[in-house]
């Protein structure tokens, strides 16, 4: 589903913030990506969303080249791929169901299918009882539930998550853990980068380490020294 | 293309507008800066359309009264003068000619300078004073034409004498002329004010909403929904800004009419203002164009400058 092959990704002339990594994700795996700040996660995350231009190499997801994707064509694109920030990323001048409604609408979805949608995400995310609030109305916790229902509600093939639990506290994140365990267990590819280890080696899934723009170890069950 | 189908979507459609006014409104000051710009700038450009076209329909008149007078040489047939009439109406500058005969122009002499004492004529039926005084009256369609049409008549054959008057020819094209390039100018200076006061204003929401764009950009809005709220917002500003000075100047305009011509009843016949239905029939059109055109224009420059998606 996702191949990363040989890609490298240098910002200016010097060190490359990826240098010639290769991977490859299957369909409906739950991977962790795991290293220190500069090991080049975020850039990884920027190029499977074709934010940044691989200078070398090629990523294919679903079978399909991102070197070929021209500008027009990325819309479509990233309708394939659901993604969750540290940060959220909610609209504060719009309660939980409108936040979650954006993202169909952005997407031209019909009213009805938007109608029909949206409560079924609130009920997954366990957040039926406040599609009326507000951002700041709800817990940090809750408001990465409602980032994540956002990030579903279009049925992506993959689920990107960066950092998704950075700042929340060791019970909400725990919760949202298990949240995209669940989502992982329906099916859809979940691909999460994170420093928390504790959660990491408790989740026992697939770990991939990098370090300086390389990867340096690929655990099918994650958990060894290298974390 | 898929883009922009989407972008048809009525719902889509819809939430677009939606989000255009909101834009407007979330940025009161500039967005109401703006309408004020474009409304003072539509609201000179339709007074000066109103004096201009009242100004022409007043010098077209002056115009039709401004002639060019040819004489015939010594001895002229009536067919000669004939032959000289029909190459004056080949000509386009003509709108028509009026023939006077010597007797006429006796006639007509006599009233101005023998009025009240017309016993003193008579004795001159047959020996008329005037007897070379024969001539066309020729009008014009534009006055500007005069030159040009005076030297083609000098150069006809049987031809004495071309009378025109330069100065009112001259003066009037001028004056037109002045008219029409100082509003061109006025009217230029404000249209550029308004592009830039809605480039900023548009530019000042993509400011405000840089982290919803983001956001949008990544769920996978297309180009199309993501600049349209913004060329939907430069739209009603520049649509709201040349309805509201609109309808000022037909009530302003319709009430003038009635003042000058209830208070100043002598300027009646030299001033005759159109009437307002014949004014804002084309007025309308091209204001609320111009507003809308505008503001397509202002924030099409801000989104290819500031949002690059």
């Amino acid at each position: 589903m996702i191949v990363i092959d040989n890609v490298s990704k240098a910002y200016k002339a010097g060190i490359p913030a990826l240098n010639g990594i290769s991977l490859h994700i299957n369909t409906g795996e739950f991977v962790f990506i795991v290293g220190d700040s500069g090991s080049g996660k975020s850039t990884l995350i920027k190029l499977l969303l074709k934010e940044l231009e691989p200078t070398e190499g090629d990523i294919i997801i679903n079978g399909r080249s991102l070197n070929g994707i021209r500008h027009k064509q990325i819309p479509r694109f990233r309708r394939n791929i659901g993604v969750v920030f540290q940060d959220f990323r909610l609209l504060k001048d719009r309660n939980v169901y409108e936040n979650i409604a954006f993202a169909q609408r952005v997407i031209a979805t019909p009213s009805k299918k938007i109608k029909r949608r949206v409560p079924m995400m609130l009920s997954m995310v366990g957040l039926a009882a406040k599609y009326k609030s507000y951002p700041k109305q709800l817990s940090g916790g809750e408001q990465q539930r409602v980032a994540i229902a956002r990030a579903l509600v279009n049925e992506p093939k993959i689920l990107l998550a960066d950092e998704p639990t950075g700042n929340l506290d060791a019970h909400n994140a725990w919760d949202i853990m298990k949240l995209l365990d669940e989502i992982n267990q329906k099916g859809t590819t979940v691909l999460v980068v994170t420093h928390n280890l504790e959660i990491v080696k408790a989740m026992k899934k697939r770990v991939i380490t990098m370090r300086k723009g390389v990867i340096v170890s690929d655990e099918r069950m994650g958990g060894s020294n290298e974390i | 293309m898929n883009g922009w189908v989407e972008a048809m979507r009525f719902s889509t459609f819809f939430y677009t507008f939606k989000q255009g006014v909101k834009n407007i409104w979330r940025n009161k000051v500039f967005s109401l800066a703006s309408i004020a710009t474009m409304s003072a700038c539509i609201f000179l450009f339709g007074l000066f359309y109103a004096i201009v076209v009242n100004f022409q329909t007043i010098v077209r008149e002056v115009e039709s009264g401004v002639a060019v007078t040819v004489f015939f040489e010594d001895g002229t047939s009536k067919e000669a003068m004939e032959q000289i009439g029909a190459q004056i109406d080949k000509r386009t500058e003509v709108s028509r000619k009026v023939f006077v005969s010597a007797e006429e122009a006796w006639e007509e002499f006599g009233k101005v300078y023998f009025s009240g004492a017309e016993n003193m004529m008579e004795g001159f039926e047959e020996d008329n004073p005037l007897a070379e005084s024969a001539h066309y009256e020729i009008y014009m369609n534009d006055v500007a034409s005069q030159s040009t049409l005076v030297t083609y008549l000098q150069s006809l054959e049987g031809v004495r004498e071309v009378r025109s008057s330069d100065i009112a020819a001259n003066t009037l094209t001028d004056f037109n002329r002045l008219i029409g390039y100082v509003s061109a100018g006025i009217i230029l200076i404000l249209l550029c004010v308004a592009v830039f006061l809605i480039s900023n204003t548009v530019t000042t929401g993509i400011t405000v909403r840089r982290e919803e764009i983001a956001i949008m950009k990544l769920i996978g809005a297309t180009d199309y929904f993501v600049r349209s709220p913004f060329i939907v917002e430069g739209i009603l500003i520049g649509l709201i800004g040349s309805a509201i000075p609109l309808v000022l100047l037909y009530f302003m305009y319709r009430r003038l009419i009635v003042y000058v011509g209830d208070r100043f009843i002598w300027l009646s016949n030299m001033l005759r203002f159109l009437p307002v239905n014949q004014v804002f029939s084309t007025l309308v059109p091209v204001a609320l164009l111009l507003g809308v055109g505008i503001g397509f224009l202002g924030s099409r420059l801000t989104i290819r400058k500031h949002l690059k998606v």
